[in-house]
């Protein structure tokens, strides 16, 4: 065993003992313990959970690669404020007013404010996007096992699915969320100690937001020298209009993913929930601010190092990642030589995985092997910290807005707590499965998902809010409209599926704001056709905008005013 | 706090929320996407100032909104009376 495998192997192996022993620590006996830990989180601590919820796998070990390397540089810029844009309207206009409302899931809001057909649409989408989303997560669990401890890759999902089952279903939502802020530390500092010493030791600046400033001019020159476009250039992977469409998309999608906005249900209060999305946004911010340095250092770097190297005299780093097949080299003019000029990737000699530029940091600056191990415990916290978050939003789907509110009522506590943890071990089994098997389209599946939350949730959420006469068949008929025409344009225009141009060169991923707009208007246009909400509903959404104590809402929560005269008018 | 206060209590939350959610739209969408090309022109801590705003300048701005929000809605509570805050949480 090499020494950085040693140490690999201690990081993990403490990392997860730290979070089975918080799990032990937090474990709970009350549905409401289960769902939203209680709603008693403080505000940082909700703030951390969120961060290391949304942030996965993709985020920790893929961004940074994306930027360098799928895209020119500017490019990728579409995820960077795609992914924090989302906060700023979390915070504003959904997550002071969702946990005011005091329940559990998301269906659960939906189910309520508009109606029981309207609940069901919104668990089936609830559920589809978190598997889709999870399985990503179980596979990049895989890779790091596979390539820090040469486990074999299932072996190494494996592991992951005990690991989460231990602490997620024992826990529930209060094991998770300490877990996850216990996660939230390990990948911040596994992802700035790297990113600073590359940045001390390229720039001598140890601040990689200030010191890739140092390099870009060189960097620009590199590019141009192999006849890639500019690092900095603006639009020459994609047009004004899809990045325009594609970042609005991200944007929403975040404010419209169940697993983000049921995380606002676990702050203590509704002033603890505005205060949890600063944190949370705070957080994020350290790692999406550090990608791009990343980013732009590696590509430094393997631009400097790598064009024009023999064959056979490549760096270490680079032949270790070769041998999993995420570095290719293919001699196609038979020099002898890696030749870079004209372009990477497939179809032509150099092909690097996105993937490498975050996990193969710390080597390519000659860091020592503690730190790569951490990075390697990071990558896990990361993947396993998002896939447990998801992994409850399947489980409380499951055992609340189905099982309970559906089928039997009567169900005690104590049974819907094992309905809910049942469904949790199923789901855990089903997302293992498919991050051994991941279907084909997954990568492109989990772009699109963001559009599918856009096109649903976040309208009818917003309108639920903050217009009172929004009907429960406008929201609906708006939910089912903008589900459909973005499903239907990402199979036509998806090159697996129908391949087609669409319309304007509107690209799939960037569809799902206008499915939002289409959402919007079938919503409001249905809205005026059909019965107004009753007067009690109205007055119930006028108490959900005041975050002080109100009798009303207290009232809605403990069940005193029947959920059917609340809905009668709607019929 | 009776419905008249509710209302301004409201319109003011509105208020704030518009003015924010405009300097969010500048940020990125503005200098980010549609005036990126321009504000390259001018370079900024190394880099074109319109790539700035893309890759660090529209994330820093977005923190900087909302803890304004959090800020103006704290005041905005005080001055409004909300000293105690709703903590009920319950699935039935």
């Amino acid at each position: 065993m090499s020494s950085v495998q040693l140490w690999t192997l201690i990081f993990v192996v403490l990392s997860f003992g730290l979070y089975i022993y918080i799990a032990y620590a937090s474990r709970v006996t009350t549905t409401s313990g289960f769902y939203v830990a209680g709603g008693g989180i403080p505000a940082p601590a909700n703030g951390a959970a969120i961060a290391a919820d949304w942030m996965s796998a993709a985020s920790f070990i893929s961004m940074a690669g994306i930027i360098a390397l799928s895209t020119n540089g500017y490019g990728g810029s579409v995820y960077l404020m795609g992914w924090t844009g989302g906060y700023v309207l979390l915070a504003m206009l959904l997550a002071p007013y969702l946990r005011k409302f005091g329940k559990f899931t998301v269906p659960d809001f939906v189910g309520d404010r508009y109606s029981e057909t309207a609940r069901l649409i919104a668990v089936v989408c609830a559920i589809v996007v978190s598997f889709v989303y999870v399985a990503g997560q179980m596979s990049g669990v895989g890779v790091v096992f596979q390539r820090f401890l040469g486990v074999n890759e299932v072996l190494g999902v494996i592991i992951g699915m005990v690991i989460v089952f231990l602490y997620a279903v024992l826990g529930g939502m209060k094991g998770i969320t300490w877990t996850q802020v216990a996660q939230y530390s390990v990948l911040i500092v596994a992802y700035l100690i790297p990113a600073v010493a590359i940045s001390q030791h390229l720039t001598g600046i140890p601040i990689p937001q200030v010191g890739f400033g140092q390099i870009m001019g060189e960097l620009n020159a590199l590019q141009a020298e192999f006849g890639l476009d500019p690092y900095t250039g603006a639009f020459a992977n994609m047009n004004m209009l899809n990045m325009l469409l594609m970042t609005a998309t991200l944007m929403f999608g975040t404010a419209g993913l169940p697993h983000v906005i049921v995380r606002f249900y676990t702050a203590r209060s509704v002033r603890a929930a505005r205060f949890s999305a600063l944190w949370a946004l705070f957080f994020i911010s350290l790692l999406y601010t550090t990608a791009p340095a990343i980013g732009a250092f590696s590509k430094f770097n393997i631009l400097n190092q790598i064009p024009g190297t023999a064959i056979g005299s490549e760096p270490g780093w680079f032949k270790s990642w070769q041998d999993v097949g995420l570095i290719t080299v293919d001699d196609l003019n038979g020099n002898g030589i890696i030749d870079v000029a004209g372009g990477m990737g497939e179809g032509f000699e150099l092909a690097i995985n996105n993937d490498i530029v975050v996990l193969a940091t710390p080597e390519i600056a000659g860091l020592p092997a503690p730190i790569i191990g951490l990075v390697a415990a990071g990558g896990l916290a990361a993947a396993l910290s998002t896939a447990s978050g998801l992994l409850l939003v399947i489980s409380s789907s499951v055992a609340n807005d189905v099982y309970y509110k559906r089928i039997n009522p009567a169900a005690s506590e104590a049974r819907q707590l094992m309905v809910g943890r049942i469904a949790m071990g199923a789901a855990i089994v089903v997302a293992g499965y498919l991050g051994i098997n991941p279907p084909g389209f997954v990568a492109q599946v989990v772009a699109l998902a963001f559009g599918l939350g856009a096109a649903s949730f976040f309208p009818i959420l917003f309108l639920g809010i903050f217009w009172k006469k929004a009907t429960a068949m406008g929201a609906a008929a708006g939910m089912a409209a903008g589900l459909a025409t973005t499903l239907s344009y990402q199979i036509w225009t998806l090159p697996i599926y129908g391949g087609s141009d669409g319309i304007f060169g509107i690209s799939a991923t960037s569809f799902g704001f206008v499915g939002m707009l289409i959402n919007f208007v079938v919503t409001i246009v249905v809205s005026q056709f059909t019965p107004a909400p009753s007067e009690t509903m109205q007055q119930l959404v006028e108490e959900v905008r005041y975050p002080g104590r109100s009798e009303l809402v207290a009232a809605h929560a403990n069940g005193v005013i029947d959920d059917g005269d609340l809905e009668l008018d709607n019929r | 706090m009776d419905a008249s206060r509710r209302q301004e209590y409201w319109r003011r939350n509105l208020r704030l929320m518009s003015v924010l959610l405009v300097v969010w739209a500048l940020v990125s969408f503005g200098a980010g996407i549609v005036f990126v090309e321009p504000l390259n022109n001018v370079s900024f801590m190394g880099v074109p100032l319109g790539f700035w705003f893309a890759q660090q300048g529209s994330i820093l701005t977005f923190l900087v909104l909302i803890a304004i929000y959090v800020w103006r809605m704290d005041k905005l509570d005080a001055e409004f009376g909300i000293t105690e805050y709703e903590e009920e949480v319950r699935g039935s």
